[in-house]
């Protein structure tokens, strides 16, 4: 079988001792908290840190309490069968709890967290491969060969295969919390060494770039997620993937609005995942403000706001077909948020309510 | 005595004997076993899909720690291979790598991460040659070759015959229907990978303990690779955690961990990575084929015309058995009277295709039966009629010369037609909603070996002791199909036990008399008629005993309920344990065996060897479809199956097969592919698997998995045990094309190829939508310069199973590893050896 390269571990009991440790060894440490992505990569060989920091033994790190205001605070420990299954946030966001639980497979949320879905590396099917497999294609700018390699001197690590003539990398952001978190306008409190406390918008926390693909800089370590409350507003989480388990999104629509007693859209955001380096907030979202969600108001939000989506030939699918049903994910979405039953959207919709009835 | 009317364990839903230590985790699988002092093993692969080697570089790894040996292609001069006439591998490669993932060296050291790190420091020179990525690019590039052997350039095989004058019969049929069809390759996904350990034993013998499926044949690749005579080899398969055929070739790693525990005197263990099952490969071919079909008005056919084009891969696994497969079973189903197949294999620079559930047959399955519903459309017969009218008949030769014994397949048809509503419902399911048919064949057992030899095919071994137990010995791999219920089954039955009482002993080849292993749905028939001889010699050892003790005649006792008693006089008998040492005493050690042979085949002419099998098991499907009009995804919502098995032995392990088989079908025809990446051809040469892990080759989870409604059909064949017929396989053959069927029912228009995708479905509305043909598949097969065929005249012709074209040929032996005893004939039925 596959085996991790030798590391060293460090179980932090304090975020400041994390943080403390990932600050005296840059680049050469690495967090860890479910693993569930990250030792997959460290066995392909993708990371080679020296250190890796858990998180798992800092006292709260996990847990779900509702404050004052109604907003959610979410330990970024907490497991993703946890918040999946976690009737408040389900009654308050039930696009997080469709989001969350649709992420992996029962047993993988059982022990996968939320800021490490948050902070999921990109996927591409170019780099989410063996060494062995990366050394055939002479790897690629994402993961090149390592130093001191015998293949350093020819590997072709400079090259983004999905795009050889681009300068940069394409992978994918392929998180289901991200999106459906800066829909919500959720915000995350890091903290670092250096600079103390800091709070950053979900929708702030990303780069459209398959490497740098976070703001979080590498010494600071997520400390909390909140999710604000605003009363009456609605969310939905639309999500494309092969399989009804297991896979990583190829796309997804996370969607919330608040609406008025009239029923007109007061506030929107609507978020496309994985089609890009990072969750696209769509600009559109603010055209939606005053409308009702008529069947041609969707249907004009769609086909404008379905543009956006520009999938590579990196993840499951045909990247044109993948375009092409974007808008019917968006209609969907926009849909649920104006009160229609999934169920009864044909069966796309049947398929994505099915997706929210095997949490767990 | 018992009669199949009068049945206690055949037939009745049971515990399987294993099924608890499954459960527990009590059993034992390859990658299970350690041993004291053991050693790991990794192997260096070939990043480079077709290269010449110019150096292995060893000095760095050696020199890391806790590394032990490395072994390269020079410990291996002797080639070895499945088939006598692909003898095309070598543990470690020799001056040649063909495709990515060939094994180069082999790191063996203390852990398994430091196999790991060491196998990374070894560097391997390679000098790249052109790359052969595809059918047509082998065909058109007979330079460079993959191998030095083969029919022509990169051609491994070709094949081609004829059973009456097809193209006569084509020139007068009303209506000739010429569709050209893909089916494309895939790979078994058993969740156990690979592993073996190689040790030697105290007493100086080789033992090989691995995850196999065919521990009679790895034996045979080891004496032949690693020279040494057989007897002082020792092969133990180990409960497979699945196989579907990806564990029936002897494997480099096999060997190579048998000779690395040879060199350093220590147990040598190797597990594979996911990603290395995938370079293992020996999945489905992909196949490309031009069916032709003539028939008349009211749809009977009168001839059929099939060209098969096989990507073969890096070697020849099975492929050459494979090739004569995709032509062997069309005329089994339905009766057609003259029948062409010309086949051909390529090799390409890619993971080697072997058997896969079904071998050879589910790809020309999939064009027959599209093609049959495409004939019913255009010629407005309900596709169960067409099917129904003109079915082979139970009881006959076919054009091809194979004998059909039993046959349930009318049941099969009428039994789904009826279950799922077909003549009420079918079109009238609303937009969207559709429903398809489709039928099939499979063998129980092939009818000849991999190896000729005139030996039997299956042999089981009782020991009686004192204790009233008794002991089952037989080569079959228990490769979780339940063939060691089966073997318990059996003895029971005839003993009046329970199968709880057997003790069972399978798949060591030091212990147990050779069975050929578990392929080509064998087992069942033929270790289970085995079983039934022995355990009726020893019961006619016991039953002499207990008469003479009762003072009764033998032919009156009954074995029954763990006793053994007077059938007029049920009170009157004594214990088995009694009735064994009634036995013993009179006879001496009680030990029986038994075995089993196939019937001869008339099929005499070349390639008439892969086909023939005791007996066919029939198969029909209805599925029901339902297609989203926007995205053209695809959902199969309900499956209902009739599978002519003969006799159910056990109603849970049997049904179990079909929903599996039902399972692996609907992967296939959804999702699965084993789909190749090239890169942009002017920066990198590069042909890799496009995804060799569990989560990116897609297969399907149970959510994808619909009602499946199953009913057997009995119809006890006279060659099966208790008249039992497979059911490993047959089941996977129908869902393809039905579930392509009831894609063109919900939305009118063909997929002609797999996986059936939502995109592929989208091309085709869209080519309808632009007025073109309104169907998604392959435009054209290429041109092939065919050998002349074999003549075979019918038996309706008056043939005699011969060719007229053909010197009657004498078996080349291509012995490899075992020598036959002294006068083992040497012509008879000709098949893939020859």
């Amino acid at each position: 079988m596959m085996r991790c390269p030798e590391f060293r571990y460090h179980a932090a009991k304090t975020v400041e001792e994390a943080a403390s440790v990932l600050a005296d060894h840059g680049p050469k440490a690495m967090l860890l908290a479910g693993g569930t992505d990250v030792v997959p990569n460290l066995k392909r060989r993708q990371h080679r840190p020296e250190v890796l920091v858990s998180l798992r033994r800092i006292p709260g790190f996990a847990g779900i309490s509702i404050g004052g205001d109604g907003a959610a605070v979410i330990g970024p420990g907490t497991t993703l069968a946890d918040l999946a299954l976690d009737g408040r946030v389900a009654a308050e966001w039930p696009g997080l709890s469709r989001a969350v639980g649709s992420i992996a497979s029962p047993l993988i949320r059982a022990t996968a967290t939320l800021g490490g879905n948050l902070c999921l590396d990109t996927r591409c099917n170019y780099y989410n491969q063996n060494y062995e497999w990366r050394q055939s294609i002479r790897f690629c700018m994402k993961a090149p060969a390592p130093h001191g390699s015998a293949l350093t001197e020819d590997a072709g690590g400079s090259v983004c295969w999905v795009a050889p003539a681009s300068p940069r990398c394409w992978a994918v952001s392929s998180t289901d919390g991200g999106p459906m978190l800066a829909a919500l306008g959720a915000t995350v409190e890091l903290r670092s060494k250096a600079r103390g406390k800091r709070d950053i918008a979900v929708a702030d926390l990303y780069n459209d770039d398959g490497m740098l693909f976070l703001k979080k800089a590498p010494d600071e370590v997520v400390t909390r997620v909140r999710v604000p409350r605003a009363a009456g507003q609605k969310s939905a989480y639309w999500k494309l993937r092969r399989r009804g388990s297991f896979d990583f999104p190829v796309l997804s629509v996370a969607a919330a609005a608040t609406f008025s007693k009239s029923g007109e859209v007061t506030d929107a955001r609507v978020v496309l995942g994985a089609v890009a380096s990072m969750p696209l907030v769509l600009a559109e979202s603010a055209s939606l403000v005053g409308k009702s969600l008529t069947d041609d108001v969707i249907a004009e939000f769609a086909g404008a706001a379905s543009r956006h989506a520009k999938p590579m030939d990196n993840t499951d699918f045909q990247t044109a077909w993948r375009r092409k049903v974007t808008a019917e994910f968006l209609t969907g979405a926009l849909r649920e948020l104006r009160g229609d039953d999934p169920r009864t959207m044909g069966q796309l919709g049947r398929r994505v309510a099915r997706g929210a009835s095997c949490l767990g | 005595m018992s009669t199949p009317d009068n049945l206690r364990v055949i037939g009745k839903a049971r515990r399987r004997i294993d099924g608890r230590a499954m459960v527990l985790g009590q059993t034992q699988f390859a990658d299970d076993l350690s041993f004291p002092r053991m050693l790991h093993c990794r192997l260096v692969r070939s990043t480079v899909p077709h290269a010449t080697i110019r150096a292995i570089h060893t000095g760095r790894a050696l020199a890391a720690k806790g590394v032990k040996a490395i072994l390269t292609g020079d410990h291996f001069p002797i080639p070895y291979g499945i088939l006598p006439v692909s003898q095309d591998e070598h543990p470690l490669c020799r001056g040649r790598v063909r495709m990515v993932g060939d094994p180069v060296a082999a790191v063996i050291a203390t852990t398994e991460e430091e196999a790991i790190e060491g196998a990374l420091l070894v560097e391997v020179e390679l000098e790249p040659l052109r790359t052969i990525s595809d059918p047509l690019d082998a065909l058109d590039h007979p330079e460079p070759r993959i191998h030095d052997y083969g029919d022509v350039g990169n051609v491994h095989k070709k094949v081609a015959m004829e059973f009456g004058e097809i193209d006569a019969a084509l020139a007068g049929a009303d209506r000739v229907f010429e569709d050209v069809f893909f089916y494309a390759g895939n790979t078994h996904l058993a969740l156990e990978q690979h592993a073996t350990v190689g040790l030697v034993e105290p007493d100086g013998k080789l033992c090989v303990w691995s995850s196999t499926q065919t521990p009679h044949y790895v034996h045979r690749a080891l004496a032949k690779a690693l020279e040494i005579p057989p007897h002082l080899i020792r092969v133990v398969a180990c409960h497979n955690g699945g196989g579907f055929g990806g564990k029936s070739d002897p494997f480099n790693h096999e060997i190579v961990v048998a000779k690395a525990a040879m060199l350093t005197g220590r147990p040598v263990k190797i597990c594979l990575t996911r990603e290395e099952v995938f370079y293992c490969h020996r999945g489905r071919h992909p196949v490309l084929m031009r069916m032709k079909t003539g028939v008349k008005k009211d749809g009977t056919i009168v001839g059929m015309d099939l060209e098969t084009l096989l990507d073969g891969g890096a070697y020849g696994s099975y492929g050459v058995a494979s090739t004569f497969y995709t032509g062997a079973l069309q005329t089994v189903t339905y009766a057609i009277p003259k029948y062409r197949f010309r086949g051909c294999r390529v090799f390409t620079n890619k993971p080697p295709c072997g058997p896969k559930r079904g071998h050879g047959t589910p790809q020309p399955r999939f064009g027959q039966e599209v093609q049959l519903d495409k004939i019913a459309v255009s010629l407005g017969i309900d596709p169960a009629d067409l099917r129904l009218k003109q079915l082979a008949p139970a009881n006959s030769f076919t054009a091809n010369w194979m004998r059909i014994g039993t046959s349930g397949l009318r049941a099969c048809i009428e039994s789904v037609v009826e279950r799922s509503g077909w003549r009420e419902r079918r079109g009238r399911l609303g937009p969207g909603h559709g429903m398809g048919l489709a039928v099939s064949t499979y063998l129980s057992g092939a009818g000849l070996p991999i190896y000729w030899n005139d030996l039997p095919h299956s042999g089981v071994q009782l020991q009686f002791d004192r204790s009233g137990g008794v002991t089952a010995f037989c080569g079959a791999a228990e490769i979780g199909q339940g063939s060691d219920d089966v073997l318990a089954a059996m003895v029971a039955e005839v003993l009046g036990l329970t199968t709880h009482d057997i003790r069972v002993v399978t798949g060591d080849t030091s212990m147990t008399p050779v069975d050929l292993g578990s392929y080509s749905s064998r087992v069942t028939l033929m270790m289970g008629n085995a079983a039934i001889q022995a355990a009726e010699r020893g019961r006619d050892l016991i039953a002499s005993a207990v008469a003479r003790k009762l003072d009764l005649p033998a032919d009156r006792l009954v074995f029954a309920g763990g006793r053994v008693f007077d059938a007029q006089d049920p009170d009157k008998g004594v214990s088995f344990q009694d009735a064994v040492i009634l036995g013993e005493a009179l006879h001496g050690t009680l030990g029986t065996t038994g075995s089993y042979k196939p019937p001869p085949s008339p099929a005499r002419y070349k390639g008439g060897g892969v086909g023939p099998s005791p007996a066919y098991s029939f198969t029909a499907a209805v599925v029901e479809v339902d297609v989203d009009p926007r995205t053209c995804w695809l959902e199969v919502t309900k499956v209902w199956i009739a599978h002519d098995i003969g006799r159910v032995l056990n109603p849970i392990l049997a049904r179990g097969q079909v929903e599996g088989s039902v399972y692996m079908g609907l992967g296939e025809a959804l999702m699965e592919e084993q789909a190749m990446r090239r890169l942009p051809a002017n920066l990198s040469g590069a042909l890799v698997h496009k995804m060799p892990s569990m989560l990116e080759y897609k297969s399907p989870t149970t959510l994808e998995m619909p009602p499946v409604d199953t009913v057997f059909i009995e119809d006890p064949d006279p060659n099966g045990p208790y008249g039992a017929k497979e059911v490993g396989q047959g089941p996977l053959l129908p869902m393809p094309p039905a579930v392509a069927n009831a894609v063109f029912d919900a939305v009118g228009v063909r997929v002609d190829e797999t996986p059936i995708t939502p995109e592929k479905i989208a091309k085709a509305i869209w080519e309808r939508d632009h007025g073109r043909d309104p169907r998604c598949g392959p435009a054209s097969f290429p041109s092939i310069d065919w050998p002349e065929a074999s003549k075979v005249r019918t038996p309706a012709e008056g043939g005699d199973g011969t060719a007229s074209n053909e010197k009657p040929r004498k078996s080349k032996l291509l012995a490899s590893g075992f020598r036959l005893a002294p006068g083992s004939p040497g012509a008879k039925v000709e098949g893939v050896q020859s």
